[in-house]
C-alpha cells in the first residue's frame, strides 16, 4: 500500500543543512535558516539567497528606473543594506517581504532624486482613480439592444497551440512591452504577483496597499496585456 | 438577426461587460459567494466569456514565464567581497 511521502525533518536550531538545496523554485519556507546562516556569516547562505533572488529584485528595480545600471546599483544597495541590517531583523515580517521592502524604499527614494517623484507618489491613489474599461465598450451591444451589454465582437479563442505561441520569444518580447507601457502602480503590482508569482499578501505587505487596492490595479494590468496579446494574435 | 444568439441559454443576471470586469476578483477568489454563483452561471450559458477567462488565465501562465533577470556577475563578485569584509561581530 502507497503512504504518502514522509516530509522533512524539521531541522530548525540545528546545523543548517547542505547548501546544495536546488534554488531552481524559490521557496521562502526554507528562507529562515538561510537567514540564519547569515546570521552566523555562512557564506553559502548568502550566496543561496543572492541567487534566488538577485533575478527578482533586478526586474522590479527596473520598474522603478528605465537604466538597468541604475537598477543594478538598486540591487546592490539593497544587499549592502540587508547585510547591515540582518542582525536587526527579528522575523516579524517574512526574509522575502523584508528584502522586497529595502529595494522598493530604496527605488522610490532614487526616482524622487531623479524627479519622478508623481509618477510614484501613490498607489492607492491611482487605483482610485476612474480607469479605463478591461475591454473597449464598442465590443459589446449597446444598452437598448436585444442583448444589452453582451459581446457585439467576443474574443476568438488562441486555439490548440496557443501554449507553444504564448511561449515564443516575441510573445515573451510584446509582454515585456506591453508591462512597460503600464503606469507605474501598475507595473509595480502585475511585476510583483504574476511574474514573479508573489502572494497577493506579500505584494500588499510589499507595497504597503490594501488588498482591494491591489486587486483593481492588478486586474487592470491584466486586462491590457491580455489586450495586446489578444491584438497580436489576431493580426496573424 | 444573429441566429447563433437566439439558442443562447440563460446568462444569468450578469452581462459580459460585467464578467470582463469580475474576472479578476473571480480568479483570485474574492468575490463573494452569490456572485460567485452568478459569475459560473454567465460562464455555464456564455462561450465568449469562457474565451475570455481563459485568456485571462493564460495571460497570467505567459507572464509567469517570463525568462528571469540576471544581475551581472561583477555585481555579485562586489557583493560577496563585502560580504567577506563584513565583520562577524557588532560591537
Amino acid at each position: 500500500m502507497l503512504s504518502p511521502p514522509t516530509p522533512p525533518a524539521v531541522t530548525a536550531g540545528l546545523e543548517l543543512p547542505p547548501l546544495a538545496v536546488p534554488t531552481t523554485s524559490p521557496q521562502a519556507d526554507d528562507d529562515a535558516e538561510l537567514v540564519d546562516g547569515l546570521k552566523r556569516r555562512v557564506e553559502a547562505a548568502f550566496v543561496t539567497l543572492l541567487e534566488r533572488y538577485q533575478g527578482q529584485l533586478l526586474r522590479l528595480a527596473l520598474v522603478y528606473c528605465r537604466t538597468r545600471d541604475i537598477a543594478e546599483e538598486i540591487v546592490q544597495d539593497t544587499w549592502l543594506a540587508v547585510i547591515q541590517g540582518i542582525d536587526r531583523f527579528e522575523g516579524r515580517a517574512s526574509f522575502k517581504t523584508w528584502l522586497f521592502q529595502i529595494l522598493v524604499n530604496r527605488a522610490r527614494t532614487r526616482a524622487v532624486r531623479e524627479g519622478r517623484t508623481l509618477s510614484f507618489s501613490s498607489l492607492a491613489d491611482e487605483a482610485k482613480t476612474p480607469g479605463e474599461p478591461a475591454v473597449p465598450p464598442e465590443r459589446f451591444r449597446a444598452a437598448d439592444d436585444l442583448w444589452p451589454n453582451n459581446w457585439a465582437l467576443p474574443p476568438h479563442s488562441w486555439g490548440e497551440s496557443s501554449d507553444a505561441r504564448l511561449l515564443a520569444t516575441e510573445t515573451m518580447d510584446l509582454v515585456n512591452r506591453a508591462i512597460a507601457q503600464l503606469p507605474p502602480a501598475q507595473q509595480q503590482v502585475i511585476t510583483l504577483r504574476d511574474v514573479e508569482g508573489f502572494t497577493s499578501e506579500d505584494v500588499c505587505n510589499v507595497l504597503e496597499i490594501s488588498e482591494t487596492n491591489q486587486r483593481v490595479l492588478l486586474h487592470r494590468a491584466r486586462s491590457r496585456v491580455r489586450a495586446a496579446l489578444e491584438a497580436h494574435f489576431d493580426e496573424r | 438577426m444573429k441566429d447563433d444568439l437566439m439558442t443562447t441559454p440563460d446568462l444569468g443576471d450578469l452581462t459580459c461587460k460585467e464578467v470582463v470586469e469580475l474576472v479578476t476578483d473571480y480568479l483570485e477568489g474574492a468575490l463573494p459567494p452569490d456572485m460567485r454563483r452568478r459569475f459560473d452561471q454567465h460562464l455555464t450559458g456564455c462561450d465568449p466569456c469562457v474565451v475570455y477567462v481563459d485568456q485571462m488565465r493564460q495571460t497570467i501562465a505567459t507572464l509567469g514565464k517570463l525568462p528571469e533577470e540576471s544581475v551581472p556577475p561583477n555585481v555579485l563578485d562586489t557583493l560577496l567581497e563585502h560580504f567577506r569584509r563584513w565583520p562577524r561581530e557588532r560591537d
